[in-house]
Order: C-alpha cells, then structure tokens, then sequence
C-alpha cells in the first residue's frame, strides 16, 4: 500500500522543516519527503494543496474513561475523537474502574485501541494500586505491557514518602512519574479559583497554592531521587515560575499546559457553568498570561488536552455537586492556533508543543515525519472555521465551555500507520 | 410603576427603583398583618412551594405566613437532603412541581446557584432564593433594608456595619449589594479567616477590628458564627476568644452613634457574637425585622404573580 500525500506545507519541526513538499507512504512507514515525487499508477495520491502536513498530533493527557465508564467515552470514541482532532496518538490515564494499576488492562487498553480504535493509544498507568496512595504498582511489569508513565491523575500522592520511593522506583525503570500536583489540604474542598469571584459566587475557592506548593514538594523529591518528574495541567503563575527555575538548576521536570488554561480565565465559571468546573481550576487573566509566557519561553514542555469526557448526567446539576471536566481533543487545535494569531507561538511551535515535543516529554517514540517513523500525519486547513456542537463532535460526551464558540483551523485528515482515521477534505 | 423581574435570585440585579417598589409594597402589607383578621384574597387561586433543602424555621415560616395571609395555596416540602443522596435530580423535582402548575417555588439550597439553575429550567415558575450556600438570601437583605428605613427615614448616607463569618454569609453579601445601591457605605468586619478575597472589588470597606467598624455607624448587624460547621476549628480558637473580640457588647456598642441600630437575622448565638445586654437592649430591632420580612415577602410574592386587587 502506498500513498502521496501532495503539495501540502510540510511542517516537521522535529526535522526543522517548512515548505510545500510531497510525502510517500509506503507499508505504513514514511518512505520519502521531497518536492514533486513521482507517484506510480497504483498509488493512493491525496491532494493537499492549500492544507497543512504535519506529524499525527500528540495528546498526552486525555481520559477514555475504557473500562468502566463507557457511558461517557469507551476507547473507540475517545480515539475517534483524537482523529477528529488531528491526533494520533494518545496517552490515557488510569482512573478508570477498574483502575489500570495491573498489566491486564494496560494490554486491554492497547489491544481494544489496536484493533477498534482511530489513534494510537499508550496507557500511562496509576502510581499505587487503585490510585490509593499506599502502596507501589508493579511499574518494571507494566513497562513491559506498553504503559508510558505512572500517574494517579486526579488524585495528588498526599504521602511524601510514597511520591518519594515511586520516583526512586520508577527511575530505576526510566519511567517518569507524572504528577497530578494540588495539595488537598489547603485546597480543602474549593470548587474553583479562589478570589472575588469565588467570594461572589458564594463557592468554596481553591487558591493558586494549593497546586504551587505542592508542585514545589514534588520538584524537590524530584531534585533529590534524580527522577524524571512530570507536571500536569499547570494553571498558576507561581508553578510555571517553579517549573522555570527547577529546569534552570537542572532538575529534570517537564510540564503541560491544557488549551482551556491558557485560553479560559475563571470568569467561565459565572453563572456557575459546569462546563467551566475542573481541576485544577480556571484561574486568572495574569495566570492565563503566565502560562503563554511559559509556552513561549519553552518553560513547558506540551500542550496536552486533559480530555475528560462527562455524561450529561454527571454534570447537569448544581455546581458544587458537578463532575470536574471538559472534553478537549477537538477543540485543542484551533485554541492553539490562537497562540499564532496572537503573535505568541510560530506555527511551527504549536505544531511541535502538540506533536514532537509532547510525545518527547514522556517518552513516546512519536511526533516526526522522519523517514522510517510510523506513518502518523494530520492535514489540516488552516483557515476552515467552525464551532463545536453535539451534532459534530465525535466525542461521546459534550461537556464543553466552547459550545458555539467560533473555531478557526481543523484536521481535515489523519492518518496512522498510513491508513485514513479520519476524512473531512 | 411595574415589576421588571421573574424571578428573586440576587440583589445585585435589583435597582434602586425596584427595591423602593418592594419596600413600599411591603409597607403598605405590613398593615394587614397587625389586623385583627390577617387575611386578603390578594392571591387566591396562585400555588407557592417552599422548597427547602436545608433546614429553616423562620425563612420557611414567614414564607408560609406571607402567602396564607393573602390566600395562596402553600405547601412546604422539607427535601431530605441534595439531589446528590436523593437519587432525584434538582431539575426533575423542580419540574415536577411546575408540572403541578404552581405559580412560586421558593427554595432554601446549600448549594450555592442552585436557585439560579432552577431559574433556568423551568419555564413558567419564579424561583425566589431563600438562601443558597453562602452565596445569597435576598429576601432577608429587602426585610433588613424595611427596618432600616423604618428607623432611619432613608437608606442614603447610611453607616452599615456587618460583623461576624462574612466568608460563609449570604446574608452578608445580599446586603452589601442592596445596601450599595440604596446609597450607604457597608463596612464587613470579622476574623480574617472570616473574610473571604475580594470584598473591597465588590463594594466593601474591609475591618479585622470591629471597633473601628462600629464606630459612628448608623447600623450595627451582627452575624452567627457556625462554629459546628466542618474546619471551624481551623478558622476560630474558641468562642470564648470570640466573644472577647469580635461580639457586640454595651461597651463598644457605644462607638456607634447614639440612634444606632442592632440587628441580627437569627438565630442567636448569646453570649458569643451578641451579648444578651445587647440583643435585648433598647437599641435592638431584631424582632422588628421578623416582622417586616412577612410583609417582604408578601411583596414579592405579589409583585412576582402579578397579583390584583381586582377580585
């Protein structure tokens, strides 16, 4: 099977390259990029003229709630979405029930994704067993099954020995520990950003503390064990600014913002949106600056969507009581592309902090249009606007605070492994 | 003049117009409460639900009273607790009670924007808020400015000061926006663990001293402390030392102006943020302020349904 994607603007900033190129697929692998390859008769030739080429998109952060709440998203919607999204790859975490602390549902997980799904799916998975905090899962076995990186996402470790011991463990894998960070103390059951809002609202506030301190505990454990730390979802000033000087002194962190952190102030949540509802929580325009300043200064690492797909039923209720979350893989691409227009990021930045530079933080041997990688390509058009609707978005849940916002810029075309995963051109 | 307004969720979307409507409502009401029969047919035939999930005594009798003295059906339902343990949702309840074709639901919540979700389901119903988590309770604000106007001919220029746990009050807050409105400067004063980020952003003069706060103020309204809710301990010491600093005593009432003054919504905590010396003194208006809030509350129930005198 060969195919040629045609006289599209390849960007690879992996290979540092920009310009209008073909590029020949050939057995699911890259084969060659150049101008004006020849295609033979038995090729599939896919005109790009006009779009972008670019890697398969990297989602480093996204929930496919598979087994367990496939009510809200199972690993062939969630992946259908990611290749709506452009994605092509991405990283799952555990809380799902059963949780993914045991190599039989890390091999499910990839099996189901393999076999059913749009994207490629690398399972990361929980620190301890059943995300409970107390004792070590069995991270050189799991490595083994094809999990990534061990997270108890949406819980923080509370017990500083334990985050201790499972960065020392997980380092003597080369495994990374990714790190859900708010200290559940001082968040003491806030709902959303602490401030005058939260004051007006009458919510209980989650102050930007609870993620920084916490944030500088974990870099320290990291700085002591020399293990790879990394941070998710960073949604205050002061933990870029942490991350900032960690990096600097050589520790070895890494972090991700989302697209909603660096797009959405906490205003959002006015008139007690649940859509808006999520951890950490929507914060400050001085935050939201914060973190274009981290992207642009190369402070973080990816943007990665912590896609948290949420039934209706889980959401439509009274704020306090609402599920936290909001889907994501669909609408990160144009959120981003806003950095371009803002005269933040290049396109080539945005590509690479959703592509190469993401996957590269954990590990994962993704994100180039090297010759030999995997097949994995997006084409995107960049100037196709669209807004997000439950009519066509592929995600099996919509809880989003972009309903019906204007959205410029669209994976028209994904591919992995060579093979169409989704087609809009 | 008309009532612009479906529902009662906040007083910060009320102008000044529309509390003096309700105000003058009130007090044209208040005279067939102090009748030897209590009783008009003002709003026979309209159906008002007190909704409440939390409990209440006083909000939830005056509600009762206010429309049974002009003739509503009222019922009360004392939901168990959240939609959360329920098993049914605040949306599927609220419905259901609208499908029975009632005119009013007034709902207690510890949630807070609960009133305001249901006032965005529903279509026919007004939602008026009887207090949701510690975000408001209009109705008492309106009660509190009634008593103030009653002794102070005007709410313009006035010194309100509101001392006790700001952090957890809606009644705090209810009151800062009506009071602002109506022209008066609103001093918040209490613990600094009682005074949540951003009071000044929304119109407050901020004490951690309450002396400073009562003095020359026209109004002093003391608040209850909830000491039994969850972290209260990480909040106060003890309601001894609570009481030493942060209540309102003879002595340092006497900061205040001389025709200041005392209110309290209830229910009193004696001796930790009030002293009895006070409560029962002769410059305390706290029964007043019972009164005045079935009399408020007939108000909007009235302006709410359109009631008419016509019958």
């Amino acid at each position: 099977m060969k195919t040629t994607i045609k006289n599209g603007r390849v960007i690879d900033p992996a290979q540092n390259i920009d310009a209008v190129m073909d590029v020949r697929i050939v057995s699911g692998r890259i084969e060659q990029i150049g101008k004006n390859l020849e295609s033979g008769a038995d090729e599939q030739v896919i005109d790009a003229t006009g779009l972008v080429v670019t890697p398969g998109l990297v989602d480093i952060h996204v929930h496919l709630r598979d087994p367990g709440y496939e009510y809200k998203e199972d690993i062939v919607s969630g992946t259908r979405a990611a290749a709506a999204g452009g994605f092509t790859s991405v990283a799952c975490m555990p809380n799902t029930n059963p949780c993914n602390d045991n190599k039989a549902i890390t091999r499910y997980i990839i099996q189901k994704a393999q076999l059913e799904g749009f994207a490629n799916v690398f399972p990361i998975c929980s620190i301890t067993k059943g995300q409970k905090g107390d004792s070590l899962v069995e991270m050189g076995d799991l490595k083994l099954a094809g999990c990534v990186g061990f997270s108890d996402d949406g819980l923080n470790v509370e017990d500083g020995a334990m985050l201790r011991h499972a960065m020392e463990y997980a380092h003597g894998f080369a495994m990374p520990i990714i790190a859900h960070s708010e200290d559940e103390s001082i968040k003491n059951g806030g709902v959303m950003n602490e401030g005058a809002l939260s004051t007006e609202l009458g919510l209980s506030g989650n102050p930007w503390v609870s993620e920084a301190a916490s944030v500088a505990r974990d870099i320290m454990l990291a700085e002591l064990t020399g293990a790879h730390l990394h941070v998710c979802h960073i949604s205050s000033r002061r933990t870029v600014e942490l991350v900032r000087a960690a990096k600097q002194r050589g520790v070895h962190v890494t972090c991700e913002v989302t697209p909603h952190h660096f797009t959405l102030t906490e205003q959002a949540v006015r008139g007690y949106d649940v859509n808006a509802k999520v951890g950490p929580p929507l914060r400050t325009a001085e935050d939201v600056a914060a973190m274009k300043e981290g992207l642009r200064d190369g402070t973080i690492d990816a943007i990665a969507t912590d896609h948290a797909p949420h039934h209706i039923d889980d959401k439509n209720m009274e704020f306090s009581y609402a599920a936290y979350g909001m889907i994501g893989l669909e609408t990160a691409l144009p959120l981003a592309l806003r950095l371009v227009n803002e005269g933040i990021l290049s396109l080539q930045e945005v590509i690479a902090l959703l592509s190469y530079k993401a996957a590269k933080a954990l590990g994962i041997p993704r994100g180039t249009l090297a010759i030999g990688a995997a097949a994995d390509v997006a084409i995107l058009n960049l100037e196709h606007t669209w807004e997000a609707t439950r009519q066509n978005i592929k995600s099996r849940s919509f809880n989003t605070p972009f309903e019906n916002l204007s959205m410029k810029g669209k994976a028209v075309m994904t591919l992995r492994d060579g093979k169409v995963m989704h087609d809009e051109v | 003049m008309s009532f612009a307004h479906k529902h009662i969720i906040s007083t910060k979307v009320l102008s000044r117009a529309d509390i003096d409507l309700i105000l003058t409502t009130a007090q044209s009401f208040k005279e067939i409460n102090q009748r030897d029969i209590k009783k008009v047919p003002t709003l026979r035939g309209k159906t008002i639900i007190n909704l409440f999930y939390e409990n209440s005594t006083r909000t939830r009798t005056s509600f009762e009273l206010a429309g049974k003295r002009m003739s509503a059906d009222t019922i009360n339902i004392a939901a168990a607790s959240s939609s959360v343990s329920k098993g049914e949702t605040l949306e599927d309840t609220a419905k259901n009670i609208e499908a029975m074709d009632a005119d009013v639901i007034v709902m207690r919540h510890p949630a807070s924007g609960a009133p305001d979700y249901l006032a965005h389901r529903l279509s026919r119903c007004s939602v008026i808020n009887a207090g949701d988590g510690a975000h408001e309770h209009p109705t008492q604000s309106l009660l509190d400015l009634m008593t103030i106007k009653e002794h102070k001919g005007t709410l313009e220029g006035l010194t309100v000061a509101i001392i006790g746990d700001i952090a957890r009050s809606r009644v705090a807050r209810s009151n800062l926006y009506a009071l602002k409105t109506m022209g008066a400067t609103v001093r918040l004063a209490g613990p600094s663990t009682m005074l949540p980020p951003g009071l000044e952003e929304l119109g407050a003069e901020v004490y951690t001293d309450i002396n400073a706060a009562i003095k020359d103020a026209d109004v002093v309204m003391m608040l209850r402390i909830q000491l039994e809710r969850e972290g209260g301990g990480k909040l106060l010491p003890t309601k001894r030392e609570y009481a030493q600093f942060f209540a309102l005593n003879p002595e340092n009432m006497k900061l205040a102006k001389p025709d200041a003054i005392v209110m309290h919504p209830g229910p009193l905590n004696r001796g930790v943020e009030i002293s009895s010396y006070v409560a029962d003194g002769k410059q305390n208006v706290i029964l007043e302020q019972v009164e005045n809030g079935v009399a408020v509350r007939m108000a909007l129930l009235y302006l709410l349904t359109g009631g008419s005198d016509k019958e």
